[in-house]
């Protein structure tokens, strides 16, 4: 009777039990990476308009974020400008510009822009724009240098494990009500003493873990 | 023969692999119907409507509840149909606040910080708007400040959509403001807040 197994099968066998295990190792490492990278993130990744509307540019003119934002201080949802705010200005201001076209065929024919989201939270998780601007988290915290980008990308994955590190600690975060607005904020040298006074201001709970709760951000 | 065992390591890699790939594939779909929800959110695309548009616009000759503009004085910045020379709450040193921090953001592009008019959005080629300090509109009384932030005049947009009912009058407010400070004299400067304002006009 012939072998059914060739003498290399032995170590063919052993090398296949680590092999296996390194790949399933490799596999979920893999995953990870994935899950982090930016293909998958997308952050730093400038999104496409339909209009190449720049923050930069119209923040470098002097424009407070709450100019178009409007519902930022009150609501859950910021707010994405009506087509309206913008002709408030460009009704004059290049208003011949063909970059524009967009805008002006939107107020013609009474049909919004279509922007691309840029942070698109999933939708078990809540979160209030208000609850946070007024508890004293800059915009700059989570959008990043907002007024240096010319076309908006992420600056933070928005993944949950990156909010609980401010969840954790807001004490690290938090700045004075009217500097909220104020991109260029830094904080000071005594950042987490000032936080901790400023969290008991704008009374925000930090106690017995409340910030943690599962239902603070899924209902 | 001496390849069999080869295959079935083979057979058994693409078999484990083709599970994790199922497994991951229907974990990513059930994972997608929880990220995007068949609910509808604020100014979302929806194919549900002509219009391609999830909010609504209110029905004709509807009004929300809670909407109903009432008082003229407050709503609307006239009494009987006359322009209101008074406000319609207390001004306090808080709404005067209010006030400034809103006309920074909603008026001082076009008009600056003084109220000369010569705001960045008027440097880029906006048309310049009156001053605030000119004595037309000195003498105008708040009503008339209040209805132009609200149904907009000439060329400046009503800015009703954007700045709520109290904060206009806030802004009323700190215009009247702006206008006393350019023909105010150091002896109208309370005794308490002299210190103050030496303090901040020393370089």
């Amino acid at each position: 009777m012939t072998q059914i197994f060739h003498p290399s099968a032995n170590t063919l066998a052993r090398v296949s039990i680590v092999a296996g295990f390194f790949s399933i190792a490799g596999l979920l490492v893999l995953g990870d990476a994935l899950q982090k990278s930016t293909y998958v993130t997308e952050v730093n990744m400038p999104r496409e308009q339909v209009v190449p509307f720049s923050h930069k540019h119209h923040m470098a003119m002097g424009l407070d974020c709450r100019y178009c934002h409007t519902s930022v201080e009150e609501e859950a949802f910021a707010g994405i400008p009506p087509t309206r705010t913008c002709m408030n200005c460009h009704k004059l201001v290049w208003n011949e510009a063909p970059i524009l076209q967009p805008v002006r065929d939107s107020w013609m024919n009474n049909k919004p822009l279509e922007w691309n989201r840029v942070h698109d939270l999933p939708q078990f998780a809540y979160f209030n724009h208000s609850a946070h601007v007024n508890a004293g988290v800059g915009c700059s915290t989570c959008h990043g240098r907002v007024d240096e980008m010319p076309l908006v990308h992420k600056q933070n994955t928005l993944y949950m494990s990156w909010c609980l590190d401010c969840h954790r600690a807001p004490e690290n975060f938090v700045r004075p009500r009217d500097q909220v607005f104020n991109m260029a904020w830094e904080p000071p040298a005594d950042q987490v003493e000032e936080g901790k006074k400023l969290l008991e201001l704008h009374k925000v709970d930090t106690s017995n873990f409340r910030m943690l709760d599962c239902y603070k951000c899924h209902r | 023969m001496k390849f069999t065992m080869f295959h079935s390591i083979r057979g058994g890699l693409a078999f484990l692999g083709a599970a994790l790939l199922i497994a991951a594939s229907t974990g990513c779909e059930l994972r997608r119907a929880m990220y995007d929800q068949p609910k509808l959110l604020p100014l979302q695309a929806s194919d549900f409507f002509e219009d391609g548009m999830a909010s609504r616009y209110l029905v004709d000759h509807t009004i929300a509840r809670g909407h109903l503009e009432e008082d003229e004085h407050l709503f609307a910045g006239t009494v009987d149909g006359t322009m209101v020379e008074t406000f319609p709450f207390p001004i306090t040193t808080e709404v005067m606040k209010r006030g400034q921090e809103r006309f920074q953001i909603f008026c001082a592009p076009c008009h600056d910080r003084s109220g000369s008019g010569n705001g960045m959005i008027v440097q880029r080629g906006f048309k310049q708007p009156t001053s605030y300090h000119d004595q037309r509109l000195v003498d105008m009384p708040v009503g008339y400040f209040y209805m132009v932030i609200k149904n907009g005049f000439g060329l400046m947009s009503g800015y009703a959509p954007q700045i709520p009912v109290e904060d206009r009058w806030a802004i009323v407010a700190y215009i009247r403001a702006l206008q006393y400070s350019q023909r105010a004299s150091l002896d109208d400067v309370p005794e308490t807040m002299l210190a103050e304002l030496e303090a901040e006009s020393t370089p």
